[in-house]
């Protein structure tokens, strides 16, 4: 056994130090290598980035309601008397003004896009101040808050930095009404830093809601115990609402641009056979040109498994050299880049990509699938490869 | 059989099949190389002798008969215990040398060792007596492409050696070196042969070469036609 390692350990060693012959072969094995790998993890990386940017929003110690059958808060209306309902009912956490609840608006609006210089939705958020209580997270980083009963906003930091004209001190129409930007504010880069926010009841009054919202929040009581929420909501037939943590709403929004994700996966199998095509006859002509050398190993007694082990370490240390090139230009180009796409309530949701160990590990293994793959074969023949060869004359 | 036969075969047929057809190289070839021969084989070009060196040398098997190599028989054997068989008894010298371009003349020569259990200490040890026995101790780091003919051949004589095998298998060792050159060759063989008891099987083209072997064996048509002892 000790014997057969040595084996292994000299034929790879011996076939590293001949790659210099097979320079530009084996560098677009690399290069191959490298592109798919960092095609992948960009695709990752942006649905990576999605999802935390959503999960990152959500928080168990809030509860948000919806209509039954509302996957959105843009599809889904809540009455002032639910509200009331809502508010009064055990499980929902008190502070000295009472209980803490957040009726919200969620309307959209128009932007342009600094990126394309194209229109693209914007939410706008009514909220109270309950509701500013309650993102905990929230911090000014810029000018002041909105005054209530006014015409004015404060911005998420993903909208200023995505988005043109929102920037302190102007003043921006949406239809008929114009409203003066005060503020930007951060959320430690989740979902809410890609909306805008004002006061609800102005919000109510432009956009002809009367007493109506589209969700509610509020503060729960214990950590995550949604129960005697429910069964307020099963016991008062008006309560025709569903409840979940806010924690809960934020991840299956995330999950929905794990399309990315499996879309990547997909365009990077098609190139790995591209690219596996490519990698096969680098390795395909590193046997042929090691062809006297294999046999004059095995004529002196190497066996024929020290040859296939030989050739796939190659095959798999050119691959995964192409798999961390691949890694770190993913890494240096795509790691925090900014950019913003459709999330679920049709408006844009800025976030970055995001790369992570777990991501990198996703890339090493398909470098070592494209290295296995394309070694195998050209292993095989490596491995029976006659002798005799050895013998052939001529150079 | 008797005892200091090394080599022993009997009734040796070998064809090849090309196409259709089959073509005979050995019909009932008989042959014995005795425990410290130094045996040429010569012979025109397709007369079968490269292809009975491959055989000696476990590389090629035999149609049908018997080979028989210190008391056992490797005709039957597997691939695999053929390769282990070769480690342990058979040093090859070639004639383009075959040595590993990218490793130094020293490691070229450990190359066998790695096949056995020995220390690297060990291993460092035999090596550097291989080398000062060919007369290129001081040429150890040096790598192939920086050494001439005939010490690339030397090195490969040195690495043939190394490992104490019981037979040499030179494949025209001199078919790719000047007269002068081949002669310092032919001498170190012929010294091996002599001084360390060494059997050499060498298959060549040049009737000069074969004077420094103790017989030599005419192959014609798979057929042996004529037997003469040089020495």
């Amino acid at each position: 056994m000790g014997s057969l390692i040595a084996q292994i350990v000299s034929v790879t060693l011996m076939n590293l130090g001949s790659l210099r012959r097979r320079l530009w072969m084996s560098l677009a094995m690399v290069l191959a290598s490298a592109v798919v790998v960092a095609i992948l993890l960009a695709f990752l990386a942006m649905a990576k980035g999605f999802e935390e940017t959503m999960r990152g929003a959500g928080s168990s110690q809030i509860a948000i309601l919806m209509r039954e059958g509302s996957s959105t808060e843009l599809n889904s209306v809540v009455l002032q008397d639910q509200v009331n309902l809502i508010g009064a009912s055990a499980g929902v956490a008190q502070d000295s003004s009472g209980p803490m609840i957040s009726p919200e608006l969620y309307v959209i609006v128009d932007g342009i896009k600094k990126s394309s210089g194209t229109e693209a939705n914007i939410p706008l958020r009514g909220l109270n101040k309950a509701g500013m209580d309650m993102r905990t997270n929230m911090r000014l980083v810029e000018g002041r808050l909105f005054t209530p009963g006014t015409n004015e906003m404060v911005v998420g930091e993903g909208v200023l930095r995505e988005f043109d004209g929102f920037e302190i001190g102007r003043t921006v129409r949406f239809g008929k009404n114009l409203w003066t930007v005060v503020g930007v504010f951060a959320t430690g880069g989740n979902i809410f830093e890609s909306e805008l926010w004002a006061d609800i009841n102005i919000i109510q009054s432009h956009y002809n809601r009367g007493n109506s919202y589209q969700s509610i929040r509020v503060k729960l009581d214990n950590d995550g115990d949604l129960g005697p929420l429910q069964k307020t909501i099963e016991r008062e037939p008006r309560l025709n609402l569903e409840v979940q943590t806010e924690r809960g709403y934020f991840a299956s929004q995330g999950k929905q641009l794990q399309y990315i994700a499996v879309f990547g996966w997909i365009i990077s199998a098609i190139m790995a056979l591209g690219a596996l095509a490519g990698a096969l006859n680098t390795m395909y002509t590193s046997v042929a040109d090691r062809a006297r050398e294999i046999a004059t190993l095995r004529a002196l007694g190497f066996s024929s498994v020290s040859a296939f082990c030989g050739t796939i370490a190659e095959a798999l240390v050119l691959a995964v050299a192409g798999g961390l090139l691949g890694s770190f230009a993913a890494f240096g180009f795509f790691d925090g880049l900014n950019t913003s796409t459709l999330g679920g309530s049709f408006t844009q949701v800025v976030f970055s990509f995001e790369m992570s160990p777990e991501l990198f590990l996703q890339g090493a293994i398909l470098a070592l699938v494209i290295g296995f793959v394309s070694g195998f074969f050209p292993a095989w023949r490596a491995a029976r490869m006659p002798v005799i060869v050895a013998f052939r004359h001529g150079t | 059989m008797s005892e200091d036969v090394l080599f022993q075969l009997t009734n040796v047929r070998k064809s090849f099949v090309k196409g259709k057809e089959k073509i005979p190289i050995f019909d009932n070839l008989d042959m014995g190389i005795a425990q410290g021969d130094f045996v040429a084989i010569m012979g025109p070009s397709g007369s079968g002798k490269t292809t009975l060196l491959n055989m000696l040398g476990g590389v090629d098997q035999p149609s049908g008969g018997e080979i028989w190599f210190d008391g056992a028989r490797i005709d039957a054997l597997s691939e695999s215990a053929l390769t282990r068989w070769r480690a342990e008894n058979i040093g090859f010298i070639f004639q383009f040398y075959n040595l590993m371009p990218m490793l130094n003349a020293q490691r070229n020569v450990e190359l066998p060792l790695l096949l056995t259990k020995l220390s690297k200490i060990r291993r460092r040890k035999n090596v550097e007596t291989a080398l000062a026995l060919v007369g290129l101790s001081d040429r150890a780091k040096h790598m192939p492409g920086e050494m001439s003919g005939g010490q690339q051949q030397r090195v490969a004589i040195a690495r043939a050696i190394v490992s104490d095998p019981k037979l040499i298998l030179c494949d025209e060792p001199t078919g790719d070196l000047d007269r002068g050159t081949a002669d310092e060759i032919l001498e170190m063989l012929q010294l091996l042969n002599r001084d360390h008891g060494k059997t050499i099987v060498m298959v060549t083209h040049d009737p000069a070469a074969a004077k420094y072997a103790k017989r030599t064996l005419h192959l014609d048509k798979g057929q042996f036609v004529q037997r003469e002892v040089v020495a």
